[in-house]
């Protein structure tokens, strides 16, 4: 499998107002995630989720070390809009990256900062639209359209730019549970349809189960990689970095603290009760 | 409350002068305000009237909305009728009183320049009731785009007034949310004398301007992110193109204006 993004003693420090030092981020941070998966990367706050995000596209650049995506150095000034036209990103507030008051305009934004021509570009606006499901709002003022309408269209926005990547930095923190099973269902329908490469950055242990991988991040440094089952079934790695697992986890954990013998790589409701079923049973 | 505040006039519909070109009216709505200053007599007056009266009825806009609009203006239309009843010069007295006199002439003028205005914002109000804000700013980046040889930032100043429509919504319910999280807090907006009232204002004012600066910044990193670099080499999803009514309007605009200089020149 090739490489979308390849992390390579990534070392980063947040420049220092004035007299006081800059704070360190990464010291010597290596991550590789290939194309095609789906990543989830978990953290505290604080731990450097987002610093990384913006590595990913050029928005902050390493002070050692490198960073590629696809291949592309993203220190090379000259290569800026391809790379981000091959990675996209979404934030956290939905308001403040939408920048037309109508919604197909808005979707059509990327593609015309690329140039692309007008027949192309009400051609890809379309697909994207129909591929985050807000085709019919397309003539809608995005103002009026509820959160996770907004983080969809956000979403569209990149879909339109036709990346291989696309980074979500906590795409749903600011939603409601609907829209963020609207997100997220997005989300992986693009992992899927598309075979984009995705990185949702989170702290939602929910969402962090659905993905292919997780990886988690830890004072600049990652703790924990692997499936879903893998590193939640590390609960006492989670909470010394101030993380929970599942609750399904959680609760398996909190029962064998009292003497069951509990798997806990279940981290489904389905496959806990089943294993509940099973220990009640015998 | 402030959420009732409509943005631009626009009114949706779908009539011709909807959809002509946004270059073609705003074109026309200079061609009418110069012919409206070249316009000197009852004809001349005339033929711009029945032009206004045409278009307001191909244009579909219920002349309810216009008369509306028109409120907020009618302390200036009574100022300029009063001062030009009264200063301008004339030899038909009709009342006189005091240092003051009432003429003929100050009466016809202060009519003609009472329906000037009139007519006017009328005109005005046609182009932005029937053209989007977004349709008006492309048609005004496309207009001015020949000043970009004088270095003229057109691309930029029509794509700051486009995000400037975007958030002012926005800010305007971030506003309501401030007020009402103030109120909550005990703050006073309604009593007090008027200093008072505009000291209260600056808690809102404050929160207002950081989270603006805050918004400001994270729209910039989403436009780079979505490759924004200005507007060399951005093409546009929809073309501006002109039809056959827009070239038909033209026509008419030249007729419009030729016909109002021939009569002012006949002294019409």
């Amino acid at each position: 499998m090739s490489e979308a993004i390849r992390v390579e003693h990534l070392n980063y420090a947040y420049p220092g107002v004035d007299d006081t030092p800059g704070v360190a981020v990464f010291t010597d941070l290596n991550l590789t995630i290939e194309a095609g998966t789906f990543v989830a990367v978990l953290g505290s706050n604080g731990c450097g989720k987002s610093t990384l995000a913006k590595h990913f596209n050029s928005i902050l650049l390493p002070c050692g070390g490198k960073v590629y995506v696809c291949g592309l150095d993203t220190s090379d000034e000259e290569l800026l809009i391809r790379i981000r036209r091959n990675v996209g990103m979404v934030f956290q507030n939905p308001d403040n990256q939408i920048v037309a008051n109508v919604v197909e305009e808005d979707v059509a934004f990327g593609p015309e900062n690329l140039g692309v021509a007008s027949p192309e570009i009400a051609r890809r606006v379309e697909l994207a639209l129909k591929h985050v499901g807000m085709y019919e709002y397309r003539e809608h003022a995005p103002h009026l359209l509820s959160g996770g309408q907004k983080q969809r269209i956000a979403i569209a926005g990149i879909i339109a730019m036709e990346p291989q990547c696309i980074v979500l930095d906590e795409p749903t923190a600011m939603l409601d549970p609907r829209g963020r099973k609207e997100v997220l269902d997005t989300v992986k329908k693009l992992n899927k349809d598309k075979n984009m490469t995705v990185v949702l950055i989170t702290h939602h242990m929910d969402e962090a189960a659905q993905a292919d991988r997780v990886v988690v991040l830890h004072k600049g440094q990652v703790a924990a990689d692997g499936t879903p089952r893998e590193v939640f079934s590390q609960v006492e790695l989670l909470h010394r970095i101030g993380l929970a697992a599942p609750e399904t986890v959680e609760l398996c954990y909190a029962l064998n603290q009292q003497g069951f013998r509990l798997p806990l790589d279940q981290p489904s409701i389905e496959e806990c009760a089943q294993v509940l079923f099973n220990t009640v049973k015998t | 409350m402030l959420k009732d505040i409509t943005l631009g006039q626009f009114f949706p519909g779908n009539s011709a002068i909807h959809r002509l070109d946004p270059r073609t009216k705003l074109v026309m709505l200079v061609v009418y305000i110069v012919a409206l200053f070249v316009a000197v007599s009852w004809v001349s007056y005339g033929v711009m009237a029945a032009f206004l009266i045409l278009a307001v009825a191909i244009s579909r806009i219920p002349p309810k909305n216009i008369v509306r609009g028109m409120k907020p203006l009618v302390i200036i239309l009574i100022f300029t009728g009063i001062l030009n009843v009264f200063f301008t010069e004339g030899s038909h007295v009709l009342v006189s009183f005091w240092k003051l006199k009432i003429t003929l002439e100050g009466l016809e003028r202060a009519f003609f320049m009472m329906i000037r205005i009139l007519m006017l914002i009328t005109g005005t109000f046609l182009l932005t009731y029937t053209t989007s804000p977004i349709a008006l700013t492309d048609g005004l980046e496309s207009l001015l785009n020949p000043l970009k040889i004088i270095k003229v930032p057109v691309h930029e100043l029509s794509m700051m007034m486009c995000i400037a429509l975007r958030f002012i919504p926005t800010l305007i319910e971030e506003t309501d949310k401030i007020m009402s999280a103030q109120k909550a807090r005990g703050a006073d907006f309604e009593t007090g004398k008027l200093m008072q009232r505009v000291k209260a204002l600056i808690p809102i004012l404050v929160p207002l301007f950081i989270s603006a600066f805050r918004r400001a910044d994270e729209l910039a990193t989403a436009m780079e992110c979505r490759c924004y670099h200005g507007g060399e080499g951005r093409t546009k999803m929809k073309l501006l193109r002109y039809m056959r009514r827009d070239y038909l309007t033209y026509g008419v605009g030249i007729l419009l204006l030729a016909a109002i200089i021939t009569l002012a020149v006949f002294g019409l």
